[in-house]
């Protein structure tokens, strides 16, 4: 029997015909978008949402920057506030009283002008109870907003906001903070359009799909195009903005890609400009093989270890610090995270605003041996059963083994590894059900009282039970001083109790390995990695 | 067929029911919720936000509800996607997803067919072997090794097609590729063995007796017979296409719903857990119902029964 069937060689070469078809040397799309003035970034996630006040990931926030302004908006370089939609401002010598006076050009993108009212009328829908948002608390610093936001007063005339004309907006503080207007940089202090939220629902409804393209009103300097979820989305330069002969880009592609490898993929093909994070395991190959690809630079966040000290042996605090100082935080950034990481010896990451922690953990062996037979643990013996958790990622699986065996050679004390998918790792953090477990914090604005407030007693972020009356008492005094070096003194004072009581381990500082073509000018690595898309512009020619 | 197809449509109901139950519950009994988050909000906003997708209610009361708006057809708000619903969630992605799944499906079917048909008709040479061996690695190689392998030659080395995305016609290849693999490989084995079967027949050698052509006896007589069991696969292989395309949405970037499937478990969104389980269950048993009917009709010894 004889059958004239295409055989197994000519289905493949046909198929390969089919794909190369038209193809040769391709241009890839960085090449085109150069062109084209588009900048192409894979943005590490699909955004939740772009309604500034509901969402509060770092991946909306680096879409959101594009389509809002502030009153003040973050320096490319340092994230320090320069003059937004407000081109000025005073503050009454006891801190108290802000002062806006806004641009008189400043324009939605529907052409309506930018006025106080909006801002009185955003931040008055932040605040509702009725609307939930997360980050409401950023208004705090504001008379009264706190008891509006938790329902303790219903008249949102009696909050600290106050519209002196259509130009200039006065806001009344309870308390000095001085770092204000850093924390104004925040999304949370973004105008919303009210009038266009309303058209398309309640004011306070979540689900209002205000900010789908075809809705979509903003005052940044671009505008949403296109949306489509998992997909991209795509802004473009918006003529109403009131800087518009300023920004350089025509247009800004996000692409919601989460996998690392995808990404990085992506990059190496040409279709993307930049990627936030090389995978961990190619950041040495692009550290050693192509140097000017890849830029690495702290961020605000830090890597550390809670303790649970409600449980024995954790409630002894010569335990923890044998603990603390019997970890090589050097070997781990060195041979096991190697992104470049900071090694930590305190909380906060160095210099932060101009502040560094003067208390430090020292590593130290034979000091820990001793603090673990004061205990009345010598060289380790019956130490009780303990457990470290983390969240199930193969980067804390590495970390978490290093520090199992450190403590195993320095200490002799064995502890259990048990990891967690995300969600159920939460539940276990914020009911304290756990020995030891891996955590990571990033400050919202620059300022170390993100980091320090996270341990008052009770607060909602503590979860190690640790409580201490003396450092509440200095971070309160903190929050109530307007001078920054007496805040800064409260500080010091409060993170060497910390450091004392040791109810969290730090490990390091993390930093961003972020993969960017040459041809992206006029973009900083900053510490709250906060792109800033009016001084980014593309050069062509060094692709 | 009416009654059969009827009767099939009415069994489909009680199977939902307890498929959305056994969901509602497992998804219920998992720690942590939809609202738990590294910054852990103030306990009012968490009630705010607990309120507004009635997460506040007895957990009866809450399962009643959602049943009540799921036989409307209403499957309810995302909570990770605030101002998405879960119907158009589905909407948007699944057509993608679909898409994909009918490509792996012709990929998987033209090479699986081909190879399994010239190695039963060539049986024990070098045109039996080779497909066979290719089919062997085929069924071995996972879509996480085979999709990465691919997009290194063509999109990195060759520079033919982009590393990832959706886009032009051509970033349709790869992801139909990598994902029709591992059926091609399946679908050629049961062709060559079905084939192999029919071949021996008596009907097949009157027919050859008769004078008939190679290809007439291979298109006209063996194929329908031949093709039983790749038919009975295919139920299988679609949910399997459709359900399996996570892992290949994933690596291509890809903006279809086996994404949404997967993140949806993680984030503990609810509503898009239950309304992607049901919609794939729903799907999985039309496209069972298909292939049955498909099946009484290759096959003249099957009634609608």
């Amino acid at each position: 029997m004889t059958v004239r069937g295409a055989s197994l060689v000519q289905i493949v070469l046909s198929l390969g015909l089919l794909l190369s078809c038209g193809c040769g040397h391709r241009q890839t799309l960085v090449q085109i978008a150069n062109r084209a003035g588009q900048y192409r970034v894979a943005n590490g996630d699909e955004p939740s949402d772009l309604d500034p006040q509901i969402a509060i990931g770092q991946v909306e926030h680096d879409i959101m920057l594009s389509l809002y302004e502030g009153l003040v908006y973050g320096d490319a370089k340092d994230v320090s506030p320069r003059p937004g939609v407000a081109e000025s401002w005073d503050i009454s010598p006891d801190g108290l009283v802000y002062t806006f006076h806004l641009r008189h050009n400043a324009r939605w993108s529907n052409g309506e002008p930018v006025t106080a009212r909006d801002f009185y009328q955003s931040y008055h829908r932040m605040l509702m109870p009725s609307l939930g948002a997360q980050y409401s608390y950023m208004l705090y610093p504001v008379t009264n907003a706190e008891a509006f936001n938790t329902n303790k007063i219903t008249d949102f005339s009696q909050v600290g906001f106050k519209v002196l004309d259509d130009h200039t907006l006065q806001l009344t503080l309870h308390s000095p903070a001085p770092y204000l207007l850093s924390m104004m940089v925040h999304d949370s202090w973004f105008p919303v359009p009210v009038a266009t939220i309303q058209k398309f629902g309640a004011i306070d409804d979540r689900a209002n799909p205000w900010t789908r393209p075809e809705h979509f009103v903003g005052n940044g300097p671009f505008v949403l195009k296109e949306w489509r979820m998992n997909s991209h989305i795509l802004v473009v330069k918006s003529p109403t903005y009131w800087d518009a002969e300023h920004v350089k880009l025509n247009s800004v592609y996000f692409d919601p890609e989460e996998s690392y490898d995808t990404q990085e993929r992506m990059f190496r093909s040409g279709q993307v400009h930049t990627i936030r994070q090389a995978p961990q395991s190619k950041v040495a190959f692009y550290r050693k093989y192509k140097p000017q690809l890849i830029n690495i630079y702290p961020e605000l966040t830090t890597y550390f270890y809670r303790f649970n000290v409600t449980r024995p042996p954790l409630n002894d605090k010569r335990v923890r610090l044998a603990l603390a100082m019997a970890i090589d935080r050097r070997a781990i950034t060195e041979t096991v995270s190697r992104a470049g990481e900071i090694p930590a010896f305190c909380l906060t990451p160095p210099n932060t605003a101009g502040y560094t922690a003067a208390a430090r953990l020292r590593e130290d062996v034979p000091q820990a041996r001793r603090l673990l037979a004061k205990a009345g643990y010598p060289e380790g013996k019956n130490f009780p059963n303990v457990t470290l958790l983390y969240n199930t990622m193969q980067s804390h699986k590495a970390i978490a083994e290093a520090v199992q065996e450190m403590w195993d050679k320095n200490l002799n004390i064995h502890v259990a590894l048990h990891n967690e998918e995300w969600k159920v790792y939460l539940d276990a953090m914020r009911n304290t059900n756990y020995d030891i477990c891996r955590a990571g914090w990033s400050a919202d604005y620059i300022d170390v009282g993100t980091f320090l407030d996270v341990f008052i007693s009770g607060g909602g972020n503590n979860d190690t039970g640790w409580s201490n009356p003396e450092y509440d008492r200095l971070c309160a005094l903190a929050a109530s001083t307007g001078e920054q070096a007496a805040r800064y003194a409260a500080f010091q004072k409060a993170e060497a109790i910390l450091m004392d009581e040791m109810p969290l381990i730090p490990i390091y500082i993390y930093s961003n390995p972020r993969l960017i073509q040459p041809c992206v000018k006029g973009w900083y690595p900053n510490l709250l990695d906060c792109p800033n898309y009016r001084s980014i512009y593309l050069a062509p020619q060094t692709n | 067929m009416l009654r059969f197809v009827a009767r099939r449509f009415f069994e489909t109901i009680p199977v939902l029911v307890i498929i959305a139950t056994v969901t509602f519950l497992m998804m219920r009994l998992a720690p942590g919720g939809p609202f738990d988050l590294e910054k852990q909000p103030s306990p009012e906003i968490l009630a705010r936000m607990k309120a507004h997708y009635g997460l506040d209610k007895p957990l009866w009361e809450q399962y009643l509800l959602q049943m009540k708006h799921l036989l409307a057809g209403d499957l309810g708000p995302s909570s990770k996607y605030p101002s998405r619903s879960v119907n158009e969630i589905i909407a948007d992605a699944f057509p993608v997803s679909l898409e994909l799944g009918c490509e792996a499906m012709a990929v998987a079917l033209l090479l699986g067919l081909m190879a399994g048909m010239v190695a039963a008709l060539r049986q024990n040479t070098f045109w039996d072997h080779a497909p066979m061996s290719l089919a062997m690695l085929g069924l071995c190689v996972p879509t996480f090794v085979m999709g990465p392998l691919l997009i290194s030659a063509f999109a990195l080395h060759l520079d033919w097609c982009n590393a990832a995305g959706w886009f032009f016609p051509r970033d349709r290849v790869l992801p139909a590729l990598t994902l029709g693999a591992y059926y091609a490989a399946y679908i050629a084995r049961l062709a060559r063995g079905g084939l192999l079967e029919v071949l021996r027949q008596d009907f097949i050698r009157t027919a050859q007796a008769k004078g008939a052509g190679g290809a007439r006896i291979l298109f006209r007589h063996a194929l329908r017979g031949g093709m039983l069991p790749v038919v009975s696969f295919l139920g299988p292989a679609i949910a399997g296409l459709l359900t399996g395309s996570f892992v290949v949405e994933t690596i291509f970037g890809i903006p279809g719903l086996g994404r949404f499937f997967v993140t949806a478990a993680f984030n503990r969104d609810y509503c898009m857990i239950m309304g992607s389980v049901l919609f794939y269950a729903a799907f999985v048993i039309a496209m069972n119902l298909v292939v049955d009917i498909a099946l009484v009709w290759l096959n003249p010894k099957l009634r609608f029964e």
